[in-house]
């Protein structure tokens, strides 16, 4: 039966690619008990690591959701010279090598970078500090509010804001009261993916950061730290929690996801 | 003049300076470094061996995975929206796994299962097939999820009438479904291939990094950072970027005939 058949394949490759190997990062994660795991993710150091991604992911997602509405905006309603140009750029992370993305901002920062020279003159620190790492994860995950407000701002047209301001409502009162109520759930399920993103982020970090434990290591970076030192149990413990994240992520998403059929 | 956002002319103040200072600058910065050599040396750095090497396979292992993805995601998109079975649900929200899980725990996760304490005993662990299967987690949804409402759009009349004027399943399926889900495809499997190309944290783990054998772009990038040889880790950095760039374009123009295979 042809369709028993392509259910089979596509459970079996969900299976070998996907649930097979998760499931066992958590058989690895408790294997000599829940004590050396519950331990490996409550030490100082992941704990800070843990609280370090909180912090990052705390600053860049809500600066790139004010900057996706605002960007959403401006793509939907407001033609302008370099349109294209504009919306390259807010798609490239999605096509960017996060490696890339770190070592742009490391030459911008760097001892012999653009701003370097003159920002250690000053005492700040930008690279192998917060800021920087701030900047890799807002650069990589920087589309995704945009992508999900564009085409229901698309969709939704401009008839109500023009009633609305027809009526004699301010700007201001047209976006709280008209714009922004439409394209609420779309911004909602853009931040999940941004925060998704944002906790994530390995590759970027890990050029800018110099993983310095217990400073600069944020929870990914705090994961292969762990596995580079041979503490297996550490490292799938910290991944357990990660995967927990996800798993969270997921629902949230599924819970949004019915509303004005974002997707 | 169409009224912008609330924020007025500030908008696109706020817009264009945020997308410059966290986007543009870094990408700027990355060009310039990789000219600072000049042409023979950016040339030099371009095409040493290691460099080469490891763009072929980057190139090579982008292309198998996207072309798996295009078979297999299909076949998932078809599976969820055309069957019927028990946590269907389920299975439909764990497809966006793989974009919330880190990418340092994909790589972990995949060595668990995969690796040399596999508990089924593959061990693919530092060998190109690692790669292939890496790439294979992380890009899965993209297929998926562009497959996937074209699928649902689709009239179910036109294959029944094709069906009763005598067309085989086949003959449905490759004349009468395949060219609605082609544009879909194709964007999927670009994005895919995009996403492979980049990709660092899932792989940086399982292959074990060893030039000539293993070692993809950004592996390569990051090892040159690491020890100090900016111009090299510039110059293939710019490659990276071209081939980023040029993927968006295309997914752009596949957008673009979509919508007018679709009007």
């Amino acid at each position: 039966m042809r369709r028993l058949t392509l259910r089979t394949v596509a459970l079996g490759y969900l299976a070998l690619i996907l649930l097979g190997p998760l499931s066992i990062v958590f058989w690895r994660a408790f294997e000599k008990g829940f004590g050396p795991a519950w331990s490996a993710v409550t030490n100082p150091e992941a704990m800070h690591a843990f609280k370090l991604t909180l912090e990052i992911t705390a600053i860049a997602v809500p600066a790139n959701t004010i900057f996706g509405v605002l960007c959403a905006l401006l793509i939907v309603r407001h033609p302008f010279p370099g349109k294209g140009l504009l919306n390259a750029l807010v798609d490239l992370p999605l096509a960017l090598s996060p490696i890339v993305v770190g070592f742009a901002l490391f030459l911008l920062y760097g001892r012999t970078g653009w701003f370097g020279s003159w920002l250690s003159a000053h005492g700040i620190h930008v690279l192998f500090a917060m800021p920087s790492m701030i900047l890799a994860t807002a650069f990589v995950s920087i589309p995704f509010v945009v992508r999900e407000v564009v085409p229901v701002l698309r969709e939704i047209g401009t008839d109500q804001e023009q009633a609305a301001e027809t009526l004699g409502a301010s700007q201001w009162q047209v976006f709280r009261r008209v714009t922004f109520p439409a394209i609420r759930w779309a911004v909602a399920y853009g931040v999940v993916l941004t925060t998704a993103r944002s906790l994530g982020e390995y590759g970027a970090v890990s050029v800018v950061s110099g993983r310095l434990a217990g400073q600069t290591e944020t929870a990914t970076l705090y994961v292969s730290d762990r596995y580079e030192n041979f503490d297996i149990v550490g490292a799938y413990a910290a991944s357990v929690v990660l995967a927990l994240m996800a798993i969270a992520v997921l629902i949230t998403m599924n819970l949004l996801r019915p509303k004005e059929g974002v997707h | 003049m169409r009224r912008v956002s609330p924020f007025g002319g500030l908008t696109l103040g706020v817009v264009v300076t945020y997308l410059s200072l966290v986007v543009a600058l870094p990408l700027t910065a990355l060009i310039w470094q990789s000219t600072k050599g000049g042409k023979t040396g950016f040339w030099e750095s371009l095409t040493s061996p290691e460099a080469i090497a490891a763009l072929k396979l980057t190139l090579g292992a982008s292309l198998v995975v996207a072309l798996i993805n295009a078979i297999t995601g299909t076949i998932i998109a078809w599976v969820l929206v055309r069957d019927e079975f028990p946590g269907k649900g389920v299975v439909n929200a764990l497809i966006d796994l793989p974009f919330a899980l880190p990418t340092i725990v994909a790589g972990l996760t995949m060595l668990a299962l995969y690796g040399p304490r596999s508990p089924v005993g593959i061990d693919v662990a530092y060998t190109r097939t690692a790669i292939v299967l890496a790439l294979l987690f992380v890009t899965l949804p993209f297929v998926v999820r562009t497959v996937q409402p074209v699928l649902q759009e689709l009239d179910r009349e036109l294959e029944e009438a094709a069906e009763s004027l005598g067309a085989s399943n086949w003959q449905t399926f490759s004349r009468v479904v395949f060219p609605n889900l082609l544009p879909g495809i194709l964007s999927g499997v670009a994005l895919a291939f995009a996403k492979a190309i980049g990709e660092f944290g899932s792989i940086v783990i399982i292959t074990g990094n060893i030039p000539f054998k293993t070692e993809v772009s950004s592996v390569y990038i990051f090892g040159q950072i690491e020890s100090g040889n900016t111009s090299g880790a510039a110059a293939a950095s710019v490659v990276l970027l071209t081939i980023s760039f040029g993927v968006l374009l295309l997914i752009g123009a596949l957008r673009r005939w979509a919508t007018r295979h679709h009007a």
